[in-house]
């Protein structure tokens, strides 16, 4: 597994990106007033390349991409910037162009294997039922490609599990099932929410293999969710830390992690157990609550949580991402000093 | 599989057997005298005592009902009272009528409520959906009996469209006796559709929220094909239980509607029954109902292996 990134594996990002988003934002109607859910994201995904996207429960991380497959439910839900996929801006699509997209180009494997899967319908269906769709393919084209998938997927008796039911499965097959279903029609992009969340820790380092080493295969752009940023470390190239909504700092993984720059970021690294440090006496935890997106605070969204709120205009105004490195942006007025532990303001 | 469907006969046997002694005393304890009916207000004691013996009234309970299970168990049911006709032949002369009810009931029922419940679930909370529950709310609301005189009023005598009453065997004249079952079957469907309304909307809304359909729709299928194929095949599961029992309830005859509607059927026999304390017939009619019960009950319990595959027997 490739714990850390060494130069040579870093995705060419020369190229033309995959899918290029702009001023994503995404909001519904509730009784409550207008819940503004994701403001104004903005990145691009380069073919090979892993992006991270972390954050808490509510920072609007599945329902950004979630927008990118046209799976936001409008109304009540309303969907605004521009998604870029092959020049073209997805945004724009009728439900027959999504249904197109979807499965297709962009493939998206979720958190829970055990009721992602239908479970009456035998394995082999919900492998092959888009493939029918979208290459077009036969029945028994479509049966021979799924065996091999699922071997590739790591399924042992391929041909017959086909005629198997979800619940013949344990939890780390059914997500092996999963990405199957994901890879199937040779995605360019794979959006995976949380595949490891649901299962156990050594099965969640095998999936996190396997999914790095079908990026590789497969050439996709892989935008990868968690609010684990342990599991974030192992797979992503480039980290978008998310909260209320927006992105609050950008960094290549080993930048994010050695250099964390945003008090969101810190504390989240703080709350994260490390293997054989002893220096750090216990573990963090970030006061308060995430923001309620009804009622998102003025000036920073982060600022009723942080330790520092040392510049005047944390009360009154939005901090945009500015650089504060190589491909490193962060959404702060605060300069955080480097010398600083993760986590060490947090400590009460 | 096999050894399953023998445990469940032997169940059933053991059910049977014990609503076989229900029904038995339940008759032979409620007050009034079949023969002191059968012969009127006068009557000469002479022949009031044989007739009790040739109807074997006058042995002890146990040894009539011994007599009553033994015959029953090959067969017969005795003679009729009142007619002197043999039961068994009595009930199979009465079962199309009542099969042809239920079944042509729970066509309207399932017609109805896939296609309410389903519109309803998909459009939640708009005006289709309250329409709707209106419409169910008032199926289960109204009287059958009473919905089946407005229906005899209206098409039957107002408009002449339909025939009032009364059943023609589809054997004799089969546009006749579809003709004959509309009314009957809309009036006991639409109250069996409307309890069945609500279990699939909410099947539906259930299935709609659930993660494999996100799945589904993530891979660009067609509503349709989601809709079909995902959703109503997970929300068939809880509703079979449900047809089931309404289609066992069809079955124990509709006594109600099938007087209102002169329908000749198990229900309207057994009506006919109590009224003339006609022992035989009555214990008969009851102990097939109880048959079609369990019957049903199986029926529907092995189709639930079929539609779900998590359970196996």
């Amino acid at each position: 597994m490739s714990q850390t990134q060494t130069a040579a594996e870093v995705p060419d990002r020369s190229g033309d990106p995959v899918l290029e988003v702009r001023d994503l934002r995404v909001r519904f109607g509730t009784k409550r007033g207008t819940a503004e859910a994701v403001n104004g994201l903005h990145y691009d995904l380069y073919p090979g390349e892993t992006l991270g996207i972390v954050g808490e429960s509510g920072s609007g991380k599945s329902v950004s991409t979630l927008a990118l497959m046209g799976l936001v439910p409008e109304p009540p839900g309303r969907v605004e910037g521009e998604v870029s996929f092959e020049g073209r801006n997805l945004l724009d699509n009728t439900e027959a162009q999504w249904r197109d997209v979807r499965g297709n180009d962009i493939a998206m494997i979720f958190q829970d294997p055990m009721t992602s899967l239908n479970p009456v319908l035998p394995i082999g269906r919900q492998v092959t039922e888009h493939m029918l769709l979208h290459l077009g393919m036969s029945q028994s084209e479509a049966n021979d490609r799924a065996v091999e998938l699922l071997e590739r997927v790591g399924l042992s008796d391929a041909r017959r599990r086909l005629d198997s039911y979800p619940h013949q499965l344990s939890g780390g097959m059914r997500q092996r099932v999963m990405i199957a279903i994901g890879l199937a029609c040779k995605p360019k992009v794979l959006i995976a929410d949380e595949p490891t969340t649901a299962l156990d820790v050594t099965i969640q380092a095998q999936i996190v293999e396997l999914v790095n080493d079908l990026q590789d295969e497969f050439e996709m752009g892989v935008i990868w969710i968690s609010h684990d940023l342990g599991v974030v470390a192992g797979i992503a190239d480039r980290v978008l830390v998310m909260y209320g909504g927006r992105v609050v700092e950008e960094a290549p993984v080993d930048e994010l992690y050695a250099d964390p720059s945003h008090p969101y970021t810190l504390g989240l690294l703080g709350s994260l157990p490390v293997l054989g440090r002893r220096d750090r006496e216990e573990l963090t935890a970030i006061p308060g609550l995430p923001p309620d997106p009804v009622d998102l605070p003025r000036g920073c969204t982060f600022r009723p949580r942080c330790p520092y709120q040392l510049d005047e205009r944390c009360e009154t105004e939005r901090p945009p991402l500015r650089d504060v490195g190589p491909a490193h942006r962060s959404a702060c007025f605060y300069q955080v000093p480097d010398q600083e532990e993760p986590g060490e303001a947090f400590d009460v | 599989m096999t050894g399953y469907i023998v445990r469940r006969v032997m169940q059933a046997a053991g059910v049977l057997f014990g609503v076989s002694i229900l029904v038995f005393l339940l008759i032979h304890v409620v007050p009034g005298d079949p023969v002191r009916l059968a012969l009127g207000t006068r009557f000469d004691p002479e022949t009031y005592e044989a007739l009790r013996q040739r109807a074997g009234l006058d042995q002890p309970l146990i040894v009539q009902y011994f007599n009553w299970i033994t015959s029953a168990a090959t067969g017969d049911l005795g003679v009729s009272f009142r007619s002197g006709r043999p039961v068994t032949q009595m009930i199979l002369g009465r079962l199309p009528a009542t099969l042809s009810l239920a079944f042509g009931a729970i066509v309207v029922a399932l017609v109805m409520s896939f296609t309410l419940g389903t519109i309803a679930a998909l459009r939640q909370g708009s005006k289709i959906d309250h329409v709707a529950t209106a419409i169910s709310q008032f199926g289960i609301s109204i009287p059958d009996f009473w919905m089946g005189i407005l229906l005899i009023l209206l098409f039957g005598l107002q408009l002449d469209l339909l025939p009032p009453s009364g059943y023609v065997s589809p054997l004799d004249d089969p546009w006749r006796f579809l003709q004959h079952l509309v009314m009957p079957a809309v009036t006991v469907g639409v109250v069996s559709g409307s309890i069945l309304t609500r279990f699939v909307r909410s099947s539906v809304l259930e299935a709609l929220g659930e993660d494999y359909t996100r799945t589904a729709r993530s891979k660009g299928l067609r509503e349709r094909t989601i809709l079909v194929g995902h959703i109503l095949r997970n929300a068939l599961i809880p509703t079979i239980t449900v047809t089931g029992l309404q289609l066992a309830y069809l079955l124990s005859g509709v006594v109600v509607i099938e007087v209102v509607f002169s329908w000749s059927g198990l229900g309207l026999l057994a009506y006919d029954a109590v009224l003339d304390r006609d022992y035989p017939v009555l214990q008969g009619a009851v102990l097939l109902f109880a048959v079609f019960f369990l019957l049903v009950n199986l029926i529907v319990d092995l189709l639930y292996s079929y539609v779900d595959p998590r359970i196996r027997y």
